[in-house]
């Protein structure tokens, strides 16, 4: 019986043989991670792209590849952060068309207005508009599929309201604000830099800070978290709010990128959003998946576009092979999660 | 024996937490009527009583998650109001349910530390010293555990092994364990107790909540009986004896509250033999003879509910057969075993038994719907009238068929699920938990209409954790244990200490 | 310490009327309603009033909206909508979604385009568009419901991969030059009514879900599937199968919608009815479907789609910009999933002060009012 064990003020066991579950080597590691699968196909798509078509890599080319693929990468980080909480943003595409057309009438409008103080505003106009879904996410308890569809629309119909027929042309922004996407620093375009500034800064904010940590665990047991005392509601509404914000900076960067903006700019994004984070290894139910497989995911999409171009194939291709690379993503997903459970499942019984 | 607790000179200790005359309602259910606890620092003090006696509500409360509607709740001395599970961590309460809460994506470390992840020289989290941390801790422990595989997958031992990781790592002054023991083995209790007695010289106040009366008696220093949403009384271990905590637990003589009548047993309905599926149970031998309540007792997790579904053809398994009637059942294929003449009323009835926002009269006639339909279309009519004749039948309290199910108190939802099965008019019914979760006077409702099943012919193979329910109703007893039946015996050799004793079989081998 | 036990003793006599119970209830809560009052005041009924008032408010206001001429116009502009929906309705009440139903339209459309430019016989053409639609829903019930993976992920991809086949196939042509006879009869009306003949067919095909849903073990086994695929199991329902033959039905009625677009605006490109599955959703939901599961009826999500469709007509009847159309239908699905959840919380809150104030209150401030 348990009275046989002998009760000393602290439980001393013999320490126990350390067991190796690692299993196999660092190369094993990276073998598993969720990013490897995405980042594999975008070196195989670069490489065999270049081989056949060495112009793809030149540096305009390049710089074209980079600039195609700012925009979509900010907006991935930041459905990333949200899919990882198990919910889902579709109002991306709007908010991004709303900003940029509220940066292109700024410049129109207030002569002389600093860049950096549209780069706040639109931030700014971009949070609140994230912080209204967050809002009615967290407070009504309805699935957030519903809620950013229905804001959605709402945003796409005010930024109709607001346009109208008007347009704004890249000629009625200042040159340097246009700059921005021509200008490069060691070839990269400078958007592009602030894409990849960002990515650096939401990774370590995602994987080295406790609220970062905590958004994963939401995603992976939004009840357990509950019951852990985790605070839910305002990190869902962060998570929301953020991806306003940098839904925002894309439709900053929108305007400075493309020549005109409008009533119906952004329209349809949202999808290839989501798409991108899937892509890039980010679970559709939460809790596992970083920013920086976002990332590489809309690298990956938009680097098909350009590639099906080099490689002379009929660009009509291009959207069917995103839909196999989602597909094979999902299903790439799912074999590695059942022979990881078989895996555990082996180990644990030898332990018996 | 385990040492004295520091009572017995001087004064008490202290009273480091204390919730008095809880009350907690949901809707037209009072969940807890009257909630007392008093916790001692540097005591193991147990709760016990039976399933739906309001433990678990009470537990609820401590930890935040639930805000009493009444009551007064303390501290140390201070009188407390948890808005939230972080203002009871706060306080230095740590709860350890039964079913641990992981995050199945995160890593071992990370489930140990989240929330208050150690940090490194720049503000960030170090994860090479939450790896070192937790790896002291399970040392501590005595287990090997890997602190950086992902928590999916583990067994249930090391989960809750992680669960008391990660009280110890909150230097709580209260632990509360919520039936910590129902799924582990001889070894891994050994260890937990071992913890629990250091915890406890470390001046923390254990609330050890258990069914298993053993257990209690070599662990507490004191208990605290529930019933029926209220407080009892409180005994010192060393004063008390089983009976008069079972008297107290239940409140009133066992043999009256099963109406066992003695039925004609006929030939076998069915017949189990050999039945294996890899790491959840294997070589399963037994029969159910009509008119016969064959009970499978044994511990949590020890696969009793899976052998009833893979009998039913939810759950696939690896060898073996299922014989109903003598005709093999196709594996795999519920609905087979429902035309061949079995019902099934499951563990869970708010997730496996009913649809919860169908009406009853839906709920009652789902597993007739298809010789409900004439043509292919249902028929309004007769559907409504089956379902009226069964929940009257059953005396189901409702006052419209048509409202949703989810209206209805827990009796009255189970009725309705035996409805649905008993207007399959089967041969062999299932019945896994069945009163679970539902009060005194519908479980007698429930204990009868079981004996009058088998008055009638059925045959009726019961799973049931509570004893007492066991031993009243059944003309025979499977125990089981990790997997395999360990015993098998008649009512006259069916005793709380036989049972027991095969249901932890392995105990004896391994201490 | 004192004894906590000079409280309350032990008193067996009170014990059986409390905890988890049948008997006793603090005060009969208005459980439901029965007979009548149900259908009349039901969420269905709800949005059939509603979708009465607009039409009312409509006629009234808006000088040229009663006429035979609405009719046919608004039911022509909602029939795709319709279309899709049915399925759609089935889809989301198993606890699943379908986001690539427009682009199957799209794929039948432009399949139809290149198959009749090539000289196909027109018969053939509409067969194998049918047949293509059928064969897209396979391929989505065959990820979703055999290899279980998630609905939403799964569709997204087959959206952008229909989608693209419907590029690959036709490009960016646009065939034109269907047979008059074919277009004219899909936007002939019947008689003076003003209602376009091809509603015959999409009544049809509404009355045969709203049966399938409503009247036959398989719609009621739907019911239990969307709340709990556990409680489904245990009733017998196949799960998989089930599941399997709605994206099926989806894909096949998505193809009819296809259909319907290229022959009454007479042209099939590969963007036909895109950005549709959207559209339908909201209606779907609005209609009263609950996202969870579970939940929802067919008459609820027809009286869903005509409302969305007679604002939008209504409203650009009166010279009000599209703008406004897209705002009404966000705010309206926002508002119809917002408001019950709005509506539960202040019933409990109100349920929660009559609990304090019928229970003893040894101690007020020991309870936390949220």
């Amino acid at each position: 019986m348990t009275d046989t064990v002998t009760s000393t003020p602290t439980p001393a066991p013999t320490p126990p043989p350390r067991k190796s579950r690692v299993g196999g080597s660092r190369l094993a590691a990276v073998l598993r991670l969720r990013e490897f699968p995405v980042a594999l196909a975008l070196i195989l798509l670069v490489l065999i792209t270049y081989a056949a078509n060495p112009l793809f890599l030149s540096p305009q080319g390049t710089k074209d590849l980079l600039l195609n693929a700012t925009i979509i990468i900010i907006l991935a980080v930041g459905q990333a952060i949200v899919i990882i909480t198990r919910n889902v943003d579709l109002s991306v595409g709007s908010i991004l068309g709303l900003v940029a057309f509220g940066t292109g009438s700024l410049f129109a409008n207030v002569p002389g207005i600093p860049i950096i103080a549209v780069f706040a505003v639109g931030l700014a106009f971009g949070a609140i508009l994230g912080a209204i879904n967050g809002l009615l996410v967290t407070l009504a308890r309805v699935p957030a599929l519903v809620i950013t569809l229905g804001t959605l629309y709402i945003y796409r119909g005010l930024n109709n309201a607001w346009a109208g027929g008007t347009q704004y042309f890249a000629g009625d922004r200042p040159d340097e604000f246009g700059a921005l996407s021509v200008d490069t620093i060691l070839g990269f375009p400078i958007i592009t830099l602030l894409a990849v500034l960002v990515v650096v800064i939401v990774a370590i904010v995602m994987a080295g800070t406790r609220a970062g940590r905590d958004l994963y665990a939401i995603g992976s047991d939004p009840d357990a978290a509950t019951l852990f005392g985790i605070p839910v509601g305002r990190r869902v509404f962060i998570a929301f709010a953020v991806n306003g914000l940098l839904a925002g900076l894309a439709g900053v960067l929108y305007a400075s990128r493309f020549n005109s903006v409008g009533a119906t700019t952004g329209t349809g994004l949202e999808l290839d959003v989501v798409a991108a984070a899937v892509v890039g290894g980010v679970a559709i139910f939460g809790g596992s998946g970083s920013v920086v497989g976002a990332a590489i995911g809309a690298l990956l999409l938009t680097t098909i576009t350009s590639a099906l171009t080099a490689l002379r194939v009929d660009k009509f291709w291009q959207q069917a092979i995103v839909g196999v690379l989602i597909l094979a993503a999902i299903i790439i997903d799912r074999v590695a999660s059942i022979r990881t459970a078989r895996r555990l499942r082996m180990s644990e019984a030898r332990d018996v | 024996m385990s040492p004295e607790p520091t009572t017995d000179v001087g004064t008490p200790p202290p009273t480091v937490l204390a919730l008095r005359h809880a009350a907690k309602t949901f809707g037209p259910v009072v969940a807890l009527a009257d909630g007392t606890i008093e916790l001692r620092a540097g005591e193991i003090h147990a709760l016990v009583g039976e399933n739906g006696a309001g433990k678990s509500t009470l537990v609820k409360i401590l930890a935040g998650l639930y805000h009493p509607d009444a009551g007064e709740f303390t501290v140390d001395g201070q009188p407390v109001a948890f808005r939230t599970v972080a203002d009871s961590k706060a306080a230095g309460i740590s709860v350890i349910y039964q079913e641990p809460t992981l995050f199945p994506d995160l890593t071992v470390a990370e489930n140990i530390f989240i929330g208050r992840q150690p940090k490194g020289r720049s503000g960030l989290i170090s994860r090479a010293r939450m790896r070192t941390e937790a790896r002291s801790l399970f040392e501590r422990l005595g287990v090997p555990i890997d602190p950086d595989r992902i928590a999916e997958g583990l067994s249930i031992a090391d989960q809750q092994i992680i669960e008391i990781a990660k009280a110890i790592s909150l230097d709580a002054k209260v632990v509360v364990m919520d039936e910590p023991t129902a799924a582990l083995s001889g070894v891994e209790v050994d260890r937990l107790f071992a913890v629990a007695r250091g915890l406890r010289d470390g001046g923390a106040g254990i609330l050890f909540i258990s069914h298993r009366f053993d257990e209690i008696f070599a662990l507490t220093d004191r208990i605290t009986v529930m019933r029926d949403g209220r407080y009892i009384g409180t005994h010192d271990t060393a004063a008390v004896t089983t009976p008069v905590i079972v008297r107290e637990m239940v409140g009133r003589d066992i043999a009256q509250l099963f109406p066992k009548v003695e039925a004609e047993i006929g030939d076998a309905v069915l017949t189990v033999e050999g039945l294996s599926s890899a790491g959840v149970f294997s070589d399963i031998d037994f029969e159910v003879r009509s008119g016969e309540i064959v009970a499978l007792a044994g511990l949590v997790g020890a696969g009793r509910t899976e052998v009833a579904r893979a009998v039913f053809g939810i759950d696939g398994y690896d060898r073996g057969s299922v014989e109903l009637l003598g005709r093999p059942l196709r594996p795999r294929d519920p609905q087979a075993a429902i035309d061949a003449g079995i019902g099934f009323v499951p563990e869970d009835r708010r997730k496996q038994g009913l649809v919860m926002d169908l009406s009853v009269a839906r709920n009652a006639t789902l597993t007739l719907r298809n010789s409900l339909a004439r043509f292919g279309l249902i028929n309004g009519a007769r559907e409504r009238a089956v379902a009226a004749e069964w929940t009257k039948r059953l005396q189901v309290k409702t006052g419209s068929q048509e409202y949703t199910v989810a209206t209805l108190s827990g009796g009255n939802q189970q009725k309705v699920v035996l409805a649905k099965w008993l207007a399959t008019e089967p041969k062999l019914l299932i019945v896994d938990e069945p009163t679970r979760g539902i009060d005194v006077g519908t479980k007698a409702e429930v204990h009868r209409l079981l004996s009058d099943l088998a008055g009638r012919g059925i045959a009726i193979l019961m799973i049931s954790s509570e004893l007492p329910e066991v031993l009243g109703m059944a003309d025979r007893v499977l125990v089981m244990h990790e997997g395999r039946i360990t015993a098998q015996l008649d009512r006259a050799d069916a005793t709380p200490e036989a049972v027991m004793h095969a249901a932890t079989a392995s105990r004896e081998h391994s201490a | 310490m004192s004894d906590p036990r000079s409280t309350e003793t032990v008193e067996p006599t009170a014990t059986s009327t409390v905890s988890a119970d049948t008997t006793k209830t603090l005060r009969d809560e208005p459980r439901g309603r029965t007979g009548w009052a149900r259908i009349l005041l039901g969420r269905d009924a709800i949005m059939i009033y509603l979708l009465i008032a607009t039409i009312i408010i409509a006629m009234i206001s808006i000088p040229r909206f009663a006429s035979p001429v609405t009719v046919g116009f608004l039911l022509l502009d909602v029939i795709p909508v319709l279309l899709i929906a049915m399925p759609m309705t089935l889809i989301i009440i198993t606890g699943e979604i379908d986001l690539s139903v427009a682009s199957i339209a799209g794929l039948t459309s432009a399949l139809m385009g290149v198959l009749w430019q090539a000289g196909w016989d027109i018969g053939i053409v509409l067969v194998l568009g049918l047949v293509i639609g059928v064969l897209a829903g396979m391929f989505n019930g065959f990820l979703v419901a055999v290899f279980g993976l998630p609905s939403l992920a799964v569709t997204i991809g087959t959206l952008a991969l229909f989608r693209g086949l419907a590029l690959v196939v036709i490009g960016d042509n646009a065939v034109a030059n269907f047979p008059p006879e074919l277009t004219g009869f899909f936007t002939s009306k019947i008689g003076a009514t003003g209602i376009p003949t091809v509603m015959i067919g999409v009544v049809l095909i509404v009355a045969v879900f709203g049966v399938i849903l409503h009247f036959t073990p398989f719609g009621r086994g739907l019911y239990a599937l969307g709340f709990s695929t556990e409680a489904a199991r245990f009733v017998g329902i196949h799960v998989a199968r089930s599941k399997f033959w709605l994206y099926v039905a989806s894909g096949g009625v998505s193809a009819l919608a296809g259909i319907f677009w290229t022959l009454r605006y007479s042209s099939a490109r590969s963007d036909n009815a895109s950005g549709l599955e959207l559209a339908v959703i909201a209606a779907v939901l609005l209609g009263g479907v609950s996202i969870f599961g579970g939940k929802g009826s067919i008459p609820g999500v027809v009286a869903g789609v005509l409302l969305i469709g007679t604002i939008n007509y209504a409203l650009r009847l009166g010279r009000v910009s599209d703008v406004v159309l897209i705002i009404v239908t966000g705010t309206l699905l926002i508002a119809s999933v917002v408001a019950p959840s709005i509506f539960d919380a202040v019933k409990r809150r109100r349920h929660d002060r009559r609990v304090r104030r019928e229970l003893p209150q040894a101690q007020p401030s020991g309870s936390v009012s949220a």
